[in-house]
């Protein structure tokens, strides 16, 4: 199960860490390279991202990256092959991130079972509030799967009290506003923020938008459990080169 | 969220979780303002005041004796305030937007009707603005630009994508999910997420609440069949609604671009590549591929070339409530320069479709029919991609004049 791999590993680390990856982006050989690096810089977990051509919740570097990875000829069936290499090659958990699109048309059912079979963990599908994925919940827990679902700034007690009840592994909290890959303040309110969604669930917090640098990731000790990257890896990426992946990792934690 | 707004299986409210409560909150305004038994007067006396409401029903006598078959009657949405139908929807927004005390109002467009709407209210109301537009239709629809930017908007271009409608529409997005504390994002058309198809149209209905009171004034019978285009679908719910009888027969018209077997259109509702899918906040059809990716569009007409279409005119569709016809651009052309030597009124190339659907219909009706075209706007806006279409020479001599002087 995800959540006892999550609470295993933060017996010997204070904070895990969660990278993110567009495959296709910049081609399927960079993108398994950049897995290779990060695994073996030590990140805890990997979001593969099937590109998507409305990514409606991502800043322009991910869409960029969506897009690119399109143009190049990302299809969805070469995304599982994809994922189904790298669950195989890598021992950490790998989730899938897309947009529901995807799900719909592939099948939400035939979707999970793909991933199950696969050996993926779960998924995070931003445009897919509960209400809407009946399906995708029943279809993601047939098949032992975990369903993320995302706490923001503005989502109330109650409702994150019901997004819980809907999520299996971990809860993905927004660190602010706005779409991916633009500035956070890691601040007070933040700290605020985040002891109100510990309250709220009993499952795991990953931190996801804006987190860049060893500070923010150092910030977020002590008030999360897994600090997840994913625009900055790819603004590396596109200034350093594929090989700068793994040392921007190391230098995180 | 009380109610998903699904018509049938389409619609729904596919938001990520930042927007819940700002969508809670408009759904329940709204609500609000629906209920209130002062607001339908409140907003038709702006729009008399303000918009020229009601707009008239043109019998369109010529273009009858021509095709020699039912009796044609336009509906002037044209004379609007900023020349189309897209002013009845923002004018409804912006009331909703002092009600709930936002200061700023962001917007798509893609022919620039909708944003040129959008920046008026704003104007009028004192809100900020802000006007997402595809760098594609920035080109072709450019005066449409200069008279937001005049109005104080911010034009932002789209360069992502397919740097079309669905493109500004996915930035609007983006900018609100940050802003939406102060900003309210004023859809242009019956689609997106729940509310949005159900208040748009409901500010649309205007449009088939007169055509309905005037027909019966005039002719005391309704028609047989009315018209409109459907991009999005906001003017063709607007028309529709009026006419809910059994004996009318709704027709939409779609946009065949290059023809429907081209792959270069943009309809949803009449062609083979379309199928169902969930994209920008909505279930309904979309043009798409197999992996569920959003195809690119293409239209004549900045306005239709967009890739999905209202959740309720899916339903319409799928239950026969209507019928959805496409016209070809070649098409459009001839129906416009018909319509603009017969009647001297000139169409949006939108609107054209409507007309060019309806004079394929015309001859084949007897005399006793009454047909009704919703003209959505006026062409103004698209002097340039007309003059192109029809090749006017002296046109293209001016515009060439006119830039050697601003080399000079
Ligand atoms: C004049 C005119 N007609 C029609 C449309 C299409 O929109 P809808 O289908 O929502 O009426 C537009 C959109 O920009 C327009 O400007």
């Amino acid at each position: 199960m995800l959540e006892n791999y999550i609470k295993e590993r933060l017996k010997s680390k204070e904070i895990l860490l969660m990278t993110h990856i567009v495959m296709g982006y910049p081609s399927f050989d960079d993108s398994m390279a950049m897995v290779e690096q990060m695994v073996e810089a030590g990140v805890d977990l990997m979001e593969l991202q099937i590109p998507f051509s409305e990514p409606m919740a991502d800043g322009p570097v991910i869409l960029g990256a969506n897009q690119k990875a399109l143009d190049r000829g990302a299809r969805v069936e070469r995304c599982f092959e994809f994922a189904q290499e790298a669950a195989a090659r890598f021992d950490i958990p790998f989730l899938f991130m897309t947009y529901y699109n995807i799900l719909f048309k592939y099948g939400v059912e035939n979707f999970a079972a793909r991933m199950a079979a696969i050996g993926l963990k779960g998924a995070i599908v931003p445009d897919l509030p509960p209400e809407e994925g009946k399906d995708y919940i029943a279809a993601m827990e047939k098949e032992g799967l975990c369903p993320i679902h995302i706490f923001s700034p503005t989502t109330t007690d109650q409702r994150m009290a019901y997004l819980s009840s809907q999520t299996q592994g971990f809860v993905y909290c927004m660190a602010r506003k706005g779409v991916t890959g633009k500035e956070t303040q890691f601040a007070s309110d933040l700290g605020e923020y985040l002891a109100r969604c510990r309250k709220m669930t009993e499952l795991p917090l990953a931190v996801g938008f804006g987190v860049k640098d060893r500070s923010d990731v150092e910030f977020l000790k002590g008030k999360a459990d897994i600090a997840v990257v994913g625009s900055q890896t790819i603004r590396v990426v596109d200034e350093e080169g594929i090989m700068a992946a793994g040392q921007f990792v190391k230098n995180l934690a | 969220m009380i109610d998903r707004g699904y018509y049938g299986t389409f619609g729904g409210a596919f938001v990520p979780e930042i927007l819940t409560v700002t969508f809670d909150e408009l759904e329940a305004e709204f609500r609000k303002l629906k209920k209130d038994p002062g607001f339908w007067q409140e907003y038709s006396d702006l729009m008399a005041s303000y918009s020229c409401r009601p707009t008239p029903l043109t019998y369109a006598e010529n273009l009858t004796h021509y095709f020699q078959g039912a009796k044609i009657y336009i509906k002037r949405e044209d004379l609007n305030h900023t020349g189309a139908h897209k002013a009845n929807n923002v004018m409804g927004q912006g009331l909703l937007v002092k009600r709930m005390g936002k200061t700023r109002v962001i917007a798509e467009t893609g022919a620039g009707q909708h944003g040129v709407a959008t920046a008026t209210m704003a104007a009028k109301f004192g809100f900020d603005c802000t006007i997402y537009m595809g760098e594609v239709d920035v080109k072709r629809q450019r005066p449409n630009v200069f008279w937001m930017e005049q109005m104080g908007a911010t034009v932002v271009p789209v360069t992502d994508g397919t740097r079309i409608l669905k493109d500004a529409i996915n930035e609007a997005f983006r900018d609100w999910v940050s802003h939406m504390d102060t900003t309210h994002y004023v859809l242009g058309t019956a689609c997106g997420p729940h509310p949005f198809p159900e208040m748009v149209s409901y500010f649309q209905s205007i449009i088939g609440k007169e055509a309905r009171k005037q027909i019966l004034e005039t002719e005391s019978r309704l028609p047989t069949r009315v018209y409109a285009c459907v991009g999005g679908g906001s003017n063709a719910m607007g028309i529709f609604s009026g006419f809910p009888d059994d004996g009318v027969e709704c027709v939409g018209v779609e946009a065949a671009g290059h023809g429907l077997s081209s792959g270069k259109h943009a309809s949803r509702l009449c062609a083979d590549d379309a199928s169902v899918g969930v994209a920008q906040g909505y279930k309904t059809y979309f043009l798409q591929d197999s992996d569920g990716q959003m195809k690119e569009t293409h239209s004549i007409a900045a306005g239709l070339d967009y890739v999905g279409v209202s959740p309720i005119l899916s339903q319409m569709h799928d239950q026969g409530k209507a019928r959805f016809e496409a016209a070809t651009d070649v098409e459009v052309i001839e129906a416009l320069k018909l319509t603009m030597v017969k009647e001297g009124i000139i169409p949006a190339l939108e609107s054209a479709h409507a007309f060019a659907q309806a004079f394929k219909e015309a001859p084949t009706l007897s005399k006793d029919d009454i047909i009704i075209i919703n003209q959505s706007g006026r062409g103004d806006k698209d002097i340039f991609t007309i003059a192109d279409a029809i090749g006017d020479p002296s046109w293209k001599q001016f515009i060439m004049e006119k830039a050697g002087e601003y080399h000079a």
